[in-house]
Order: structure tokens, then C-alpha cells, then sequence
């Protein structure tokens, strides 16, 4: 079976980023005094647990960016012809949960639907009974077996789990040693929330090849997989937001600060403009007028996909848009204070140029600045998503996404019985990851802060 | 005013004042421009009234008649800045940005879709908005002050370790995830109070007073940490070792010394979210089914009535710019040292 790699434009944004991070890591690991921050990082346990947590999340995130279209079977004229469908290396990985789909509604681990209906027994007769589901549970004889049946299989996968996370373990302790005499930092990894994770992933993994472990939605999806896909538009606009931004402030908000005068009013009125505008209503009123862009020009997208994924970017730039400005504020402050040290004035009086001033000597300097601002944003923005979603400015309502997810299952808590499974794993993910990046946040804050003093 | 009696001292004070209100003021002048012209360009340069029209009559069935006719009905139908047409004043104001954005500036800000006057729909929504954003900002600020106020007195401790991770999880929760929980448990499961709805005058506490205890309880994690952070900046200058050494309790050292003094930097955040207040929230609103201009917002950005939200948007960064103004001077009254130059 052929396919054609698609390049959609959020995830030529996503290797862009990837390739400026490995760039970054690449050049801190030569530079000690760059380091040492980072290996106070490493040296705080919740830290490095909360890395462990949303490196999953990377992972997760960065196999679903890989994206391709599969050739269809029959050929138009020697032609290859290729689905409309975007699917992910992601899609592939998890083929059964995404294509086990049922008729509606059923709870998690159920081997039957949530509500009863009419069927024709083997005697003819019907009968209101709730139907066993298409796959769920389906290897199941008698829907009596589940609870034997599911405990035997989590058992069986969180000793798995367990088994290759320990070798695991061992090995990477063996080979580590040699580099923490070296590094002279007790870096501790978190050995025990990695068998933690492992167990729970081999335990769901194992039940998941055989039932819904959250149960599926109103259209029958699964919603372990919805939770799954969500996690990539998540971190896109999490990271991607501030990144494409980000030249903006750094520029502006150096500039300003360095030149001072009719640069500083110019650059001052521009953010106090954008910043004065409540941001919900700046996002709502460039969403709107997105919107309208696109439904004119429905001629620009080969495929549905690629018209939720622009609409993603865009709402990433708006976002951005709304962000920046306090980003530059806070360039513009430290530069102001940068700007009378000596050693400013020492390049000044050797006659240095204002750019390579500038490139030198000021934004090694703002640098920490921008890497908290980032990491404080992340969680702030996933947040920000959801309610955008909810509010109707969000992401496209085709894109999986947890406000997508919470919108579409709001109103099943008033149902009765109440269908409590879908928000609660939109919920659940959200809640973990925008732990785990807040936690690593303050992790980073502490680590790269200069105004808290260590003794 | 008659603080100071009416001393020269008192005169000169309240001139200054004034004449600082004034020039305050007159920057903000230039700031409400910039805003007038974004908007302008967000929802007629963009996109032009033709695309809008097509949107909302439909790709599909669109003639051009329509779309005349539907920019008539809106007054869309005149150009965009300049009316070569039209006689000597009417080249500038029979225009598009006259008539729909500059005269916003004398909060004209004309009619919504459905035919109604936006002004006067403003005018009384407020008061529901009201009604749930200042008990929930006022009970907010004392609860928030007040738990971080405890945890700068056992910092350090297991208590103020707790304290603080509490804050972190409850940030790290979805306001949605507040809103949703609290409407199932307190009005679905336990009938406590209605789900949604809203009521004029003392019948309106029924309805109000789960949107408020929602709002304060999704507020607690991120304000309260960040008071704490001010107070524990505060707590470790010198004005307060001088305290501590001259004998003063650590009660008396936070309450009358560090609360003090961290007025400015509570002050920055609060004074200038006060007078968007009236906005009302977007999220609370619409769940309760409260009729204030944050639902007014919402229900405009679903209908996609574009008058409404560019009107939402130029009143918004109107009540943000008082609210500046505000902050600039209450520096003034709590801080001797801010001068009115």
C-alpha cells in the first residue's frame, strides 16, 4: 500500500520548532555556564518527574504530527489517487481504537451500550435488552466474564509494563553513573514514577486492545482516542503560540528599550493599543473575521484537514497576537535596566555597533526572561483553548481538541442516565498535563530567576 | 476633600491632581484612536462588507442583489473613508468608518442585527453583569489576600508547602471543569439552588450566588499564589528585619508593615480590572443563562453579528483605559512617594 507524506502547516511549524530546539541543546551542552541552570533542573525530583509525564505527551504528540494519505485502491487512469483522509503515524499505531467504533453511547470497560433496545431473540420474540457491543468485549461468550476477564488482562499488562520499564531502569542506571561523577550534580531520575507510568500505560494498553477502557461517545468514537488526539492540538497551541510571536516581542521590546526616544513611543503606543483591548474579545473579533476569509475561499484547501489545520495556525497567530505584548513589556523593562550597566557602556565607548551590541551583549542577557515567559504561558494556553473552543472562537469543531471534546459533551450531564465518561477524560488529560507543565514551569523559574538568591 | 481642610497645601494638592487627571486623560485619547482604527481594519479591510454579506446570506445562494440589499439594510453600502460624492463635510462622514466606527467615540454604537439599539442593550445588561462580578471580584480579593497573608505566616512550613501546592492544582484545572462540577453538584444533585436563570432585585440571590462562589473558589489557585509572592518579597526587606528586631510581633510586622507596602503591586493588578467589571465573564454567564454583556457577547459572537462584537471591542478597551487611569491614581493616595509630575 503507497502513501504520499503530508506536510500540513502546523506541522511545518512543529519540525521547525523541533529543529530550533535540538539547535538550542546542541549549543547549551558546550556551554557550562549555560548548563548549570538547567542541571539545577535536574537536580529537583518533581521536575523530572513532571518531564518524564510530558515527554509521554511529546511523544504522543509528535507521532500524530507525522502525517500521510493512503493511495486508494482503485486507480483513475494509471493515476494514483489518493484518500481525502489525513491520517497520522499516530492513526496507524492505534488502528483498532480508531476504527472499533460502536453505535453510541457505552461506558468504560462495558461489553454492552449504555441505553436498551429492541432486539429479536433467538425465538423470535423481542425483547428491550441492552445490545452487546460490536467490539467492545467481544471475545467475551458470556458478558459475565468482563470482570474476571479484565482483571486477568490489566494484571497481565501492568506486569509487562512493569517488567520492561525495570530492565529499562537498570540499564540506564548502569551506563550512569560515569556521568554524574563527571557533572558533579546528584541527578536523580525518577525511577520509581517511571515503573508507576509504565504499569499504567502496559495495563491500558492491554485492556484497550479489547475494550473501550473510557468507554465511546454519542457517535460510538473512542474516547481514549479522542483524549489521544487531543493532546497534539494542545501542545501546538501551547508551544507554537508564543514561538511564532516570539521574534516580535524579542525584537521590539529590545529595540525599544535600547534606543529609547521616538523608538521606545512608537513601539510603547503600538503594545499599549493591542494590550488594552480585552484579549477574549480581540481573539472572538479576529476569529470571526477568519472565519469569513475562509468560507470565501473554499478553493484553498485540498482537504478538510488542511482547512482545520490553517485555522489552527491562524488561531495560534491571534492568539500570539494578544500575548506578545506583555512578553515585550517585560523585554522592554530589563533592557532599559541593561542598558546603563558598564559593560554596555564600555562596548558604547569601543564604538561597537548598536547591532551587535544588541546580538552580543543584551539578548544572551533577556534570555531567561523569554525561556520562563515560555514555559508559564504553555499551561495558561491549553488551558486558554478549551474555553476558546467552548465560546465558538476556537479550534475548527472537526479537529479533536479538548474544548472540542467538553463542548461536545457538555450537555450529557443533564442526560439521564448522565454520560459522565467523555468530559471526564477531557478533564483528566488536561488536568495532568497542564500539571505537569506548571510544576515543571516553577521547576524552570526557580532554576533560571536570578532575583532568588541561593546559598 | 476636606481631608486636608481648605490650606493652601490642600489647594495646590487638589490642582495638581487635576491637572494630572487631565493630561492622563488626554493620553489616553490617542490610545482609544489606535483601538478605533484596529477594529476598523479587523472588520471592514480584511474581510469587505461584500464577504461578510456572502457569509452570512450563504456561498451557495448568493446573488448580487442580495448582497446590495443586505448592506443597505446594515447601512454598509457607502465607501470606506472617503465619499468623493458626496458634498464638502459629507466626503468624511458619509462614509463607512464615520458612521460605524468614529461615532462610537460618543458611545453611538448603533444597531445590532435583530434591529435593536446596542447602547441601550449595554445600558441594561449591565446590571445583571454587575450583580455577579462585583461580589465575586470584592469576596475574591478578601479571600485571596487573606490565604496568602496565612501563608506568608507559616512559610516555610509544611503548611505553606500544602498552601501552595493546593494553588498549583487548582490552576492547573479548566475553569470550565468549576463551572460544569459545581452546576451538577450543587444544583443537579443536591437542588440547592437553580441551575440557570436570572431574576430582578433580592430574588436574584438565588441565582447568583453559585456563579459567584464558582468564580472566587477558580480564582483561589493562581491570585493567591501570586499575593503570596509579593508578600514573600515584601517580607524579606530591610523595613521589615527593622520591625522584627524592634520587637514587633510577626502579626503586627505583616498586617501593618508588609500589607502596607504591598499595596502597589496589588494595587497594579486590581484597581484596573475594576471598571471591566461591568463586562461581565463570558463563561459564567453563558452557563447560568444570566442576560449580562458577557452572554450578550457570546450570543453576538455565535450569531456572528458583527456589530455587536466591534462594539464589545471598542467598549472593552474604553472601561481598560479608566481602569489605568484609576491605578495611576490611586498610586497617588496610597504612596506619598508617586509624585503627579
Amino acid at each position: 500500500m503507497s502513501f504520499m507524506p503530508v506536510i500540513l502547516w502546523s506541522d511545518a511549524l512543529v519540525f521547525l520548532l523541533l529543529a530550533a530546539c535540538a539547535a538550542v541543546t546542541w549549543y547549551v551542552r558546550r556551554q557550562e555556564h549555560l548548563l548549570l541552570p538547567w542541571r539545577r533542573v535536574a537536580q529537583s525530583g518533581v521536575a523530572m518527574v513532571s518531564l518524564l509525564v510530558l515527554s509521554l505527551f511529546l511523544l504522543v504528540g509528535g507521532l500524530d504530527t507525522l502525517h500521510y494519505r493512503v493511495a486508494l485502491q482503485d486507480k483513475n487512469g494509471g493515476q494514483t489517487v489518493y484518500s481525502p483522509e489525513v491520517l497520522s503515524v499516530f492513526d496507524k499505531l492505534v488502528e483498532p481504537l480508531r476504527l472499533h467504533t460502536e453505535k453510541t453511547y457505552s461506558a468504560p470497560l462495558a461489553v454492552t451500550l449504555y441505553a436498551k433496545e429492541s432486539i429479536t431473540d433467538a425465538q423470535g420474540r423481542v425483547v428491550r435488552e441492552y445490545p452487546r457491543l460490536q467490539y467492545g468485549g467481544a471475545h467475551l461468550s458470556d458478558a459475565a466474564q468482563r470482570d474476571g476477564d479484565v482483571a486477568k488482562r490489566a494484571a497481565i499488562g501492568a506486569l509487562v509494563g512493569l517488567l520492561l520499564a525495570g530492565v529499562f531502569c537498570v540499564a540506564w542506571a548502569r551506563c550512569l553513573p560515569a556521568r554524574g561523577e563527571a557533572g558533579g550534580g546528584q541527578f536523580c531520575p525518577p525511577y520509581r514514577s517511571m515503573l508507576v507510568i509504565a504499569a499504567l500505560i502496559g495495563m491500558t494498553a492491554n485492556l484497550a486492545a479489547v475494550y473501550h477502557v473510557l468507554g465511546t461517545d454519542k457517535v460510538g468514537q473512542d474516547v481514549l482516542y479522542l483524549a489521544l488526539k487531543s493532546i497534539r492540538t494542545g501542545l501546538i497551541i501551547g508551544t507554537v503560540t508564543t514561538l511564532v510571536t516570539l521574534p516580535l516581542a524579542l525584537f521590539l521590546g529590545v529595540a525599544a528599550g535600547y534606543f529609547r526616544g521616538w523608538v521606545d513611543d512608537v513601539i510603547q503606543y503600538v503594545y499599549t493599543v493591542l494590550s488594552s483591548i480585552p484579549s477574549v474579545l480581540l481573539i472572538a473579533a479576529a476569529v470571526l473575521m477568519m472565519q469569513v476569509t475562509i468560507d470565501t475561499h473554499p478553493d484553498w484547501f485540498d482537504t478538510a484537514a488542511s482547512r482545520a489545520d490553517l485555522r489552527l495556525v491562524f488561531l495560534c497567530l491571534i492568539l500570539g497576537m494578544t500575548s506578545w505584548t506583555g512578553l515585550c513589556r517585560l523585554l522592554r523593562g530589563e533592557t532599559l535596566k541593561l542598558r546603563e550597566m558598564e559593560y554596555i557602556q564600555a562596548a558604547q565607548s569601543f564604538g561597537v555597533s548598536s547591532l551587535r551590541i544588541l546580538s552580543r551583549h543584551i539578548m544572551p542577557n533577556v534570555m531567561h526572561i523569554i525561556l520562563i515567559a515560555l514555559v508559564m504561558d504553555f499551561s495558561a494556553l491549553v488551558l486558554a483553548e478549551a474555553v476558546l473552543s467552548y465560546v465558538g472562537v476556537g479550534v475548527d469543531p472537526s479537529m479533536i481538541s479538548f474544548g472540542t471534546m467538553i463542548n461536545g459533551a457538555r450537555l450529557e450531564m443533564a442526560r439521564e442516565p448522565m454520560v459522565w465518561w467523555a468530559l471526564a477524560a477531557a478533564f483528566g488529560f488536561m488536568l495532568v498535563l497542564v500539571l505537569a507543565a506548571n510544576l515543571f514551569a516553577d521547576a524552570v523559574r526557580d532554576a533560571f530567576d536570578p532575583r532568588l538568591n541561593r546559598t | 476633600m476636606s481631608l486636608f481642610g481648605n490650606s493652601i497645601f490642600a489647594r495646590t494638592i487638589r490642582a495638581l491632581m487635576i491637572a494630572y487627571l487631565i493630561r492622563r486623560i488626554l493620553y489616553a485619547i490617542p490610545i482609544l484612536i489606535g483601538v478605533n482604527l484596529l477594529t476598523f481594519a479587523l472588520f471592514f479591510v480584511v474581510n469587505t462588507p461584500d464577504d461578510m454579506a456572502r457569509m452570512q446570506l450563504g456561498v451557495k445562494r448568493v446573488t448580487p442583489e442580495a448582497i446590495e440589499k443586505w448592506k443597505l439594510q446594515r447601512g454598509y453600502d457607502k465607501p470606506m473613508m472617503i465619499n468623493s460624492a458626496a458634498a464638502s463635510i459629507g466626503k468624511l462622514t458619509d462614509t463607512i468608518f464615520w458612521q460605524k466606527s468614529a461615532s462610537m467615540f460618543v458611545l453611538d454604537f448603533g444597531y445590532s442585527d435583530d434591529g435593536r439599539s446596542i447602547s441601550r442593550e449595554i445600558a441594561t445588561r449591565m446590571g445583571p453583569s454587575l450583580a455577579i462580578a462585583l461580589p465575586t471580584f470584592l469576596i475574591g480579593l478578601i479571600i485571596y489576600v487573606s490565604f496568602a497573608l496565612l501563608m506568608t505566616l507559616f512559610r516555610a512550613t509544611a503548611l505553606d508547602i500544602a498552601g501552595v501546592a493546593l494553588c498549583v492544582l487548582l490552576m492547573s484545572i479548566s475553569g470550565l471543569f468549576y463551572i460544569i462540577g459545581g452546576q451538577f453538584l450543587i444544583s443537579k444533585l443536591w437542588h440547592l439552588v437553580p441551575i440557570s436563570g436570572y431574576d430582578g432585585g433580592l430574588n436574584s440571590f438565588k441565582f447568583v450566588v453559585l456563579p459567584i462562589a464558582i468564580g472566587v473558589i477558580g480564582g483561589i489557585g493562581s491570585s493567591s499564589r501570586w499575593y503570596r509572592t509579593i508578600f514573600l518579597e515584601e517580607i524579606g526587606k530591610d523595613y521589615a528585619r527593622t520591625a522584627r528586631a524592634k520587637g514587633l510581633s510577626e502579626l503586627r510586622v505583616l498586617f501593618t508593615h508588609v500589607l502596607k507596602n504591598a499595596m502597589i503591586p496589588i494595587l497594579t493588578g486590581v484597581v484596573v480590572v475594576i471598571p471591566l467589571l461591568f463586562m461581565g465573564s463570558l463563561l459564567t454567564e453563558s452557563f447560568f443563562g444570566i442576560p449580562g454583556l458577557g452572554s450578550y457577547t457570546i450570543d453576538a459572537i455565535n450569531a456572528q453579528d458583527f456589530s455587536v462584537v466591534r462594539a464589545m471591542v471598542f467598549l472593552g478597551s474604553l472601561l481598560y483605559i479608566v481602569g489605568l487611569i484609576l491605578t495611576d491614581v490611586s498610586y497617588t493616595m496610597v504612596d506619598p512617594r508617586v509624585r503627579l509630575q
